[in-house]
């Protein structure tokens, strides 16, 4: 069984089955699956069981919202009252969230059930899932290999079946491309569209949450619950959030689709090319308008990209000092000792490594060469994209230069690792939405197509991939181990 | 000691008044339980997001309105990083470029008519660190969050004093500014109100400035001049005996009245800032502006300009009634009651009442005498229902909560006789019971005529009216 | 651009990480090879170009000065470390 998240709302609707019954479900398939795909953190069997049936009393009342009883996972990112909150580091092992963030309370309000946490690289700083405390997640497509990252635990949930709806993060591609190398549906929203409130910090003018799923027609049915106006976020919008699913059906036909002839350059395995390019044959026959278009600075969006985040991340990461809550080493001998000690001890490698780089790239002498120079370059890279939309509605590319990597492949070159995001990070600079789904395999692993679109136009973007998803069975192709 | 000239700048970090902090709906309140008033984001717990208070934001407008400053369109606040316990995020949100409050200035009197322009560098808003407690365990130092996140405006002066004296006048000068802007409690005993000191010497003549010593940890304006003053003989003995002032940070003990180094603080400073990704930048219209210009109270020079001209008061003594927004309340709200009595009240203000106050300890917003009170003792006074010696017991009667200034009067029987059968009668009485001082007067000795009146002030327990028993006695003793 | 073993020193303490002496070579490879990388940045004059801070070129809203919180000082510090007396405790502070 691997239903959606359309499907499960219309059984219980119908009284098909019960919450408890598609809730005790799933946890069954994760108590199967996750030791070997190690999608999950954390498991919360009873909080969900109590979810549930309080959703199948909410079902006989009446009392139904948006998603009453559908269970989801949400990346160990978001901060849970009264559950662990890791963010993948052994820094936050031991921490308990003491409130929700604000989609959580958003999802509890529509009456979701929380599966549990989901694995992820260690505060999302990484594109494989390597990175985490917890260990790598293994790509259900092919446990040796990777399933991207960093919300790589959600978008493996979705492929195996061990959740129908995720929740993740995208700062450089974190929902993107994982997305794309499990093969599911995920969108990040516009900057400002889903509050970035109880949403760990790795990057606050780049991060933003998202849903993963099946289907575009289910990421609506999530988005719809997540996006919205937060007065505790000053960067979330106050933009009306449309209908997602009433603009499903707004079709392709007449769209004006740019492809950057940068996303097609060297760099793309030339196999991924050649899936992408027959999807873009299946847009044109739904009445797409295809053209090629430049986005001339998507070479420096990765040295940008890499400034920008480091920057932000050294500061919103030195609150983790072993005083209020988390990992704080033994027997500290003196200040310095509890501060370098703690934090020593609970990060791991990558994040020590960015740690460091934005640090310097912040420190007297360095700031205008590298902080204040990418703030520039940001600007142009944007500009690029304004130009762009004057012409196309979207613009679309590959997710990622390639498949699904093997486990530790890359783990020895931080930046080969970094050059796998340079198809997603521009959006991030820019603060566009983007969504990334399955259009075919190469290796048997999956391969995404991303569609970019305008700022808050998240509706054209569901409603592109939905027209496609209609006349294409690629996002409903399920790994061996789930069928 | 001459030859030295002293350059000093101030660092003032005002406690701005708002309900609740800078950045969260935590409430400002002084002196609870600790960490009771540390909310999620104050303790910047993973996931928190700051939300400006545009009450902060206002007050620190209005404090450039007051001192005339550019004021730019466009605010940021960037990020202060450091570790420091009592600071939870590992950085404090502040402004370094685009601050609030841009370029203004303050005029400061010195001497009798004696003006001096104080150059204001900036005003930034930022928000308060918490608090290190040292004394409650043998080995470690307790953190106390509740002060984290309170609003700042951070005043920065040019290096435009040049004695201790004058950075008092300054320090006193925004004190009392910010006062009359309602924009801070002033309490430097709560640290609502703290002075930061940049104090540097140099040979009279030499147009580069010496190298500075940033004073820290001054909780009053005697303590200001003192830290100073301690400071500039340090440095000139040092440079006199061929040493070099270093650039640091050194802490005032008001214990033993000088200045030391903190080691803790020696290591240089790189503060990496940036804008704070978390904010956005602060729009601030002409209309902003505006509206905020045209509320603002009355200032203090305003003040003492219209008491010299209406009231005829001394300068002086404008100095002193409007200086403080307390002071100068009290009196507009008494003179209500009595506006011709101006200048008798002036002198009780800033006499008996000043004198009590001082004696008490208390501050003039809660004397036990309330202005009216004080108007009324004054008006009975004027209609001769009391002389001014019987008004100083009515005054301490009322002090000591014994009621109005009529109650005391009556229960006290303290009405001045001004009948003038009834003094004739008293006096009668004194001369004949007095010969030798009548034989004494009439012989020339004008002297005795004190005497008389004090011994008719006596049998009449202070009552009589002094000026007809004066008239009276001259009469009789011819 | 590239890092000696002492400037990676001073990073971790500026950062306040502890980093153990034979790991420092491996940092100044590893950084270096990242700082290369950024160093691309540097193909591009953008001298004139106005640094873009937030995406949306938005501007703070601002919020009403309210008490809208509560003591919540048990709950949040049962997950702190070292607590006494209400207090977070840390090694003692010499100032």
């Amino acid at each position: 069984m691997s239903m959606s998240v359309t499907e499960i709302r219309r059984g219980l609707a119908e009284g098909r089955f019960s919450s408890v019954e598609v809730t005790q479900d799933y946890l069954a398939r994760i108590a199967q699956h996750n030791p070997v795909l190690n999608c999950f953190i954390s498991v919360t069997d009873e909080l969900a069981l109590a979810q549930a049936r309080q959703a199948d009393a909410d079902l006989a009342n009446g009392n139904t919202q948006a998603l009453t009883g559908v269970p989801i996972a949400h990346k160990d990112l978001f901060c849970t009252d009264g559950v662990r909150t890791s963010c993948g580091s052994r820094i936050l092992d031991n921490f308990i969230a003491p409130y929700d963030a604000t989609i959580i309370e958003n999802f509890k309000r529509d009456g979701a059930v929380m599966l549990g946490k989901t694995n992820m690289d260690e505060f999302a700083m990484g594109s494989s899932n390597e990175n985490s405390f917890y260990g790598s997640v293994a790509n259900p497509w092919n446990i040796g290999h990777v399933p991207g990252g960093s919300s790589g635990g959600s978008a493996a949930a979705i492929a195996a079946g061990l959740a129908p709806g995720a929740t993740g993060t995208d700062t450089g591609g974190s929902i993107r491309q994982p997305a794309a190398l499990c093969g599911v549906t995920g969108i990040k929203p516009t900057y400002g569209r889903v509050s970035r409130y109880g949403m760990v910090a790795f990057a606050s003018s780049l991060d933003q949450g998202g849903p993963f799923a099946r289907s575009a027609e289910d990421c609506a049915l999530l988005l719809q619950t997540m996006a919205g106006f937060d007065p505790r976020d000053s960067t979330s919008s106050e933009q009306a959030v449309p209908d997602y699913s009433a603009a499903l059906g707004d079709g392709i036909e007449g769209l004006k689709i740019g492809l950057p002839k940068e996303y097609f350059s060297e760099g793309l395995d030339g196999r991924l090319a050649a899936v992408i390019e027959t999807a873009v044959d299946e847009l044109r026959k739904l009445g797409a308008d295809i053209k090629e278009i430049s986005l001339p600075n998507t070479s420096l969006s990765i040295p940008t990209y890499y400034v920008v985040a480091m920057a932000e991340c050294s500061s919103n990461l030195s609150r983790f000092d072993g005083v209020r809550f988390g990992h704080r080493c033994a027997d500290p001998v003196d200040l310095e000792d509890l501060y370098k000690r703690s934090r020593g001890e609970g990060f791991g490698e990558e994040v020590k490594r960015r740690i460091l780089i934005g640090t310097y790239a912040l420190s007297a002498g360095y700031y205008d060469a590298y902080y204040l120079k990418a703030q520039q370059l940001r600007r142009m890279i944007k500009d690029d994209f304004q130009t762009a939309f004057d012409s196309v509605d979207l613009i679309l590319g590959p997710t990622t230069p390639e498949v699904a990597f093997e486990i530790g492949a890359k783990t020895d070159d931080p930046v080969s690792m970094y050059l796998q995001d340079i198809y997603t990070i521009s959006l991030n600079l820019a603060g566009l939405p983007g969504i990334s789904l399955p259009v075919g395999f190469v290796d048997g692993l999956p391969v995404g197509m991303q569609l970019i679109g305008n700022y808050f136009d998240e509706s054209t973007l569901l409603g592109a991939a939905h027209s496609y998803q209609q006349v294409s069975d690629w996002h409903l192709q399920v790994p061996e181990l789930a069928r | 000691m001459s030859g030295w000239e002293t350059v000093i700048g101030l660092e003032i970090h005002a406690q701005l008044a708002t309900r609740s902090k800078i950045f969260s709906g935590a409430s400002t309140a002084y002196g609870a339980e600790p960490n009771t008033q540390a909310c999620a984001v104050d303790l910047g717990l993973p996931g928190v997001l700051p939300v400006l208070n545009h009450e902060a934001v206002n007050m620190a407008i209005r404090f450039g309105v007051a001192i005339d400053a550019e004021i730019d369109h466009r605010s940021v606040f960037a990020r202060k990083n450091y570790f420091y316990p009592d600071l939870p995020k590992g950085y404090q949100i502040s402004q370094f470029e685009l601050p609030i409050v841009g370029k203004g200035h303050i005029s400061i009197s010195l001497t009798e008519g004696e003006h001096r322009e104080i150059g204001i560098t900036r005003a930034h808003l930022e928000e308060d660190a918490g608090k290190s407690i040292h004394d409650q365990f043998p080995e470690q130092s307790g953190i106390d969050l509740n002060r984290a996140g309170t609003p700042l405006l951070e005043i920065v002066s040019e290096p435009d004093m040049r004695s201790a004296r004058e950075a008092v006048a300054y320090a006193r000068k925004i004190h009392s500014l910010v006062r009359y802007l309602e924009i801070c409690d002033g309490n430097m005993q709560e640290g609502s109100f703290r002075c930061d000191a940049n104090v540097s010497v140099r040979r009279f003549g030499d147009d580069q400035l010496g190298t500075r010593a940033e004073l820290k940890n001054i909780n009053s304006f005697r303590f200001l001049e003192r830290a100073i003053n301690f400071e500039v003989e340090r440095q000139i003995e040092l440079i006199e005996d061929g040493g070099r002032v270093v650039q640091e940070t050194r802490l005032y003990d008001s214990q033993r009245d000088e200045t030391r180094s903190m080691r803790s603080k020696e290591e240089a400073n790189d503060y990496r800032y940036f804008p704070d990704p978390d904010l956005l930048p602060v729009q601030i219209s002409d209309q902003d502006i505006a509206s905020i210009r045209a509320q603002l109270p009355e200032l203090p020079e305003q003040k003492k300009q219209r008491y010299i001209d209406d009231f005829g008061l001394s300068n002086y003594n404008a100095e002193l009634l409007s200086s403080n927004r307390d002071t100068a309340l009290y009196f507009e709200a008494a003179l209500v009651e009595s506006p011709q009595l101006s200048t008798p009240l002036v002198n009780w203000i800033l006499g008996d009442l000043a004198g009590a106050l001082n004696k008490a300890g208390l501050e003039i917003s809660v004397a036990p005498i309330t202005p009216i009170m004080l108007s009324q003792l004054i008006t009975r006074i004027d209609d001769n229902t009391i002389s001014g010696k019987i008004a100083k017991q009515v005054f301490e009667a009322m002090w000591q909560g014994e009621g109005s200034v009529d109650a005391i009067i009556e229960a006290r029987g303290l009405k001045q006789i001004t009948d003038s059968g009834a003094i004739e009668t008293l006096i009668d009485d004194v001369i004949t019971a007095n010969p030798e001082q009548v034989e004494q007067f009439r012989a020339g000795k004008e002297k005795v005529l004190g005497f008389f009146v004090g011994q008719v002030m006596q049998q009449s327990r202070g009552k009589a009216n002094p000026a007809q028993v004066n008239a009276i006695l001259r009469d009789k003793l011819k | 651009m590239t890092l000696k073993s002492d400037d990676v020193r001073s990073i971790a303490h500026l950062a306040r990480l502890h980093i153990d002496e034979d790991a420092i070579e491996h940092y100044v490879h590893d950084l270096s090879s990242i700082l290369s990388l950024v160093d691309q940045m540097n193909q591009v004059d953008s001298s004139a170009v106005v640094p873009l801070a937030n995406p949306l070129d938005a501007t703070q809203r601002l919020r009403t000065d309210e008490v809208t919180e509560v003591d919540q000082r048990d709950k949040f510090q049962v997950i702190a470390p070292d607590v006494e007396a209400g207090l977070y405790r840390v090694p003692k502070v010499i100032e």
